[in-house]
């Protein structure tokens, strides 16, 4: 703006733009494109080579994978044998030995059910998703806690390991999902009463941290029950989990609730429908569509923080390896057990998250630049 | 063949129920008898069980003496204080925690969000890298980590690892130089404040100045000169009144210096390096939302490069992403408490952890410590909400 409007002299010719293809063409546009570029590109080379060559080393190349004992780590690097030699602890925790193979078929069948909802191209969508929401509950109930059809019985504090992690987290899934969506609805409901229990209700858990609501149901859930009733501990943090994510699951619901035009309504209105039937059948089956990658989003926070079952004493896949760590014969192995624990999580949240990205693309029609 | 009816019903006629003004008064109705019923029995089912276990209720506890150490705390504190006072040493505690670790997810956050945007291929999936492992890993495990397998992992104090020799890293945590103000200090804090009002006055005067006359001034210069410059002047003509305490090893431990707990530490370091990567996530996401339209336009006016980022991608940005950090910065409040696993004196671990256990009174504590996140989520959302009703893209 500094210059007049019109220019007096002609500018003087540019280079013709770099014609190079191949790898030395790619690494001028990407990554030597300029002098700042160029010293960063090469500082960042530097980093990586400064922290991954080192990590690989210890992870892999210096480490021990088999043996039973500590004496057979032998490399510089990391010691896997501490996970390997108690990798059964870590999968079912305390569960009897003999007793496994009810957890392994709740496992497949949960891998089946959730494979079947989260590949598009199979059919009866509805139908699998109604059962994993009602009938595999109940089945997974019946085979680990067992007590009923000649199955032994299993008691929940020998629960324990990825077993339990996957049970807090379905359960908070599958529980926090309808009670979300129900809160949602309350919470646009035109009745002031009902909407205000349902504002109190979602503001309040949103409000406080996960692990007061936990402290609260292991130590205030007991005063609330009459005397004489004996409280499971792994039922009550599970209560205060999906009270916990059903006020988040609500607001996502709320979400795409609000994204659905007034008219849909309307239309169902005027087609004499009643209030359930233009929810169940017109709102929500949109709305839910919509916050897909929401509704995953927080699975994955639940998943991660069914990590802080620890603090109030049940013995999750991260408790596990965390008592491991104290056993006298395998101290100093903190670094092993805790990065096992965070690859484990990781692959857990990591696939969620990619799947939530996959779904979100596919419904993303829009034009696109 | 559809026949018109002859006889219509009229508007409140009908069986009641089918009325919706009743229906929806019977719904509420119902559903204030049950959570009545339901809260009553639960109130009941307490009342009993704290007589049977002989637990008073009321918040006289707060007067006792608490008896028991608290390895940090912001303000006086022995073991011969009150619960009371406890409450306030945890408290203060989480606040420290969560400040240092909202400054720290701040800068890291939007340096790795700007970073995924780079043209540096390198660059960005560095970025990407970083966001994708952290935010996927459970904060309790980066917790346990940093502390654990980081810190704890430290040498003995007598064989700290220094920095310059001032600052020393060990197995009990950080020491560094603390200074001590010495009479007359208060002269440069006085001018650093009266140096940051001038500089608002300043910048207030050069908006006004450049909408009257299109002619800018180099706020940003002058601004951080005077900022900088103003209290460092008064700093030395008054004679450098600060005296540095130097951290020096005497036996088994260092004397002097402040220590910073390594449960600090590790928490402040998995607190940020945890949250950053959200912000990381909003940061990008919300310069993404800018849509492409505005820095062509920005560009046919021929407006350099850094006055489009400035003036017209972040404003808009801003729009998208400081609710969102927002709701970053109160997941970190609220997470801070996870300091409970590792032995940070924060709200949780002191006043729902040991005052807890010492006195039994749980319903008043779990209650005291919800109502102080609680506080804490709502004054900010409502903050958020002003923020929000000013910010609002205003259609004509």
């Amino acid at each position: 703006m500094r210059e007049s409007t019109f220019r007096t002299q002609m500018i003087e010719a540019r280079e013709a733009p770099d014609q190079r293809r191949g790898i030395s063409g790619w690494l001028r546009a990407n990554l030597f494109n300029g002098p700042l570029n160029s010293v960063v590109s090469v500082a960042v080379i530097g980093l990586l080579a400064w922290i991954l060559w080192p990590f690989l080393k210890w992870a892999v190349v210096d480490a021990n994978f088999l043996g039973s004992t500590r004496e057979d780590c032998t490399g510089s690097g990391a010691c896997w044998v501490f996970i390997s030699a108690r990798f059964e602890s870590i999968i079912y925790g305390f569960y009897p030995a003999a007793e496994r193979w009810r957890v392994d078929i709740v496992f497949a069948l949960m891998a089946v059910l959730v494979a079947w909802l989260a590949i598009p191209r199979l059919p009866k969508k509805r139908l699998v998703g109604l059962f994993t929401l009602v009938g595999f509950p109940i089945i997974a109930w019946f085979l680990l806690l067992g007590g009923h059809f000649g199955l032994p019985e299993v008691p929940t504090r020998a629960w324990g390991g990825l077993m339990l992690t996957l049970t807090v987290a379905t359960v908070g899934i599958v529980g926090s999902l309808p009670l979300g969506v129900i809160l949602a609805l309350g919470r646009r409901s035109k009745m002031p009463f009902v909407k205000s229990v349902c504002v109190i209700f979602i503001e309040f858990w949103r409000g406080v941290p996960l692990i007061t609501v936990l402290f609260m149901a292991s130590v205030m859930l007991p005063l609330f029950v009459p005397g004489n009733v004996e409280f499971d501990k792994l039922l009550r943090a599970l209560i205060g989990i999906m009270f916990f994510w059903s006020a988040y699951m609500a607001e996502v619901v709320r979400g795409g609730l609000q994204a659905i035009g007034k008219g849909q309504n309307e239309a169902g209105q005027a087609l004499g429908l009643g209030y359930w039937q233009r929810m169940g059948l017109i709102i929500l089956p949109q709305a839910l569509k919509l916050v897909i990658p929401g509704i995953v989003n927080t699975f994955i926070a639940l998943f991660k923080d069914t990590s802080l079952v620890l603090i109030i004493g049940l013995f999750d896949l991260l408790a596990i390896i965390r008592a491991g760590l104290t056993d006298s014969n395998w101290l100093g192995f903190s670094t092993e057990g805790y990065v096992f624990a965070a690859l484990v999580f990781w692959i857990f949240c990591f696939s969620m998250s990619r799947y939530s990205q996959y779904i979100e693309r596919r419904l993303n029609t829009s034009y696109r630049r | 063949m559809l026949r018109p009816s002859t006889s219509l019903p009229r508007r409140g006629q009908g069986p009641l129920w089918r009325n919706p003004t009743i229906r929806a008064l019977i719904v509420q109705a119902v559903l204030f008898l049950i959570l009545a019923i339901f809260i009553g029995y639960l109130v009941h089912n307490t009342l009993n069980n704290l007589e049977a276990r002989g637990i008073q209720t009321g918040f006289g506890f707060l007067e006792g003496r608490a008896g028991f150490s608290i390895p940090q705390s912001l303000i006086d504190y022995t073991s011969d204080s009150t619960y009371g006072t406890t409450f306030v040493v945890g408290l203060l505690n989480t606040l420290l925690v969560s400040a240092l670790g909202i400054v720290a997810a701040t800068l890291i956050g939007f340096a790795v969000g700007i970073a995924r945007l780079s043209s540096n291929w390198l660059l960005a999936r560095l970025a990407t890298i970083y966001v994708e492992i952290f935010r996927n890993i459970p904060l309790l495990v980066q917790i346990l980590f940093w502390y654990y397998a980081v810190l704890r992992a430290l040498p003995s104090p007598r064989e700290s690892l220094s920095l310059f020799d001032l600052f020393f890293f060990n197995v009990r945590g950080v020491v560094m130089p603390d200074p001590q103000p010495l009479a007359g200090f208060s002269a440069t804090l006085w001018a650093l404040l009266i140096a940051v009002v001038a500089t608002l006055l300043f910048a207030r005067f050069a908006k006004r100045r450049q909408a009257a006359t299109g002619q800018a001034l180099p706020v940003y210069w002058i601004g951080a000169a005077i900022v900088i410059g103003v209290p460092l002047i008064v700093f030395v003509a008054s004679g450098s009144p600060l005296a540095w305490t130097l951290p020096e090893l005497r036996g088994f431990n260092f004397r002097g210096g402040i220590n910073i707990l390594p449960e600090l530490v590790a928490l402040w370091l998995a607190l940020s390096i945890y949250t950053a990567a959200f912000i990381a996530e909003i940061v990008r996401s919300g310069i993404l939302s800018v849509s492409h339209g505005q820095t062509e336009a920005a560009r046919s006016l021929s407006l350099p490069g850094a006055i489009t980022l400035r003036k017209i991608v972040i404003p808009q940005a801003m729009r998208v992403i400081v609710p969102q950090m927002t709701s970053q910065y109160l997941n970190l409040i609220k997470n801070s408490s996870l300091a409970t696993a590792i032995g940070y004196p924060d709200l949780v671990a002191v006043f729902a952890g040991t005052t807890l256990n010492q006195t039994g009174q749980a319903i008043e504590i779990i209650a005291m410590t919800m109502a102080v996140y609680l506080v804490i989520s709502l004054t900010v959302s409502f903050l958020m909400n002003l923020y929000n009703a000013r910010t609002l893209l205003k259609e004509r």
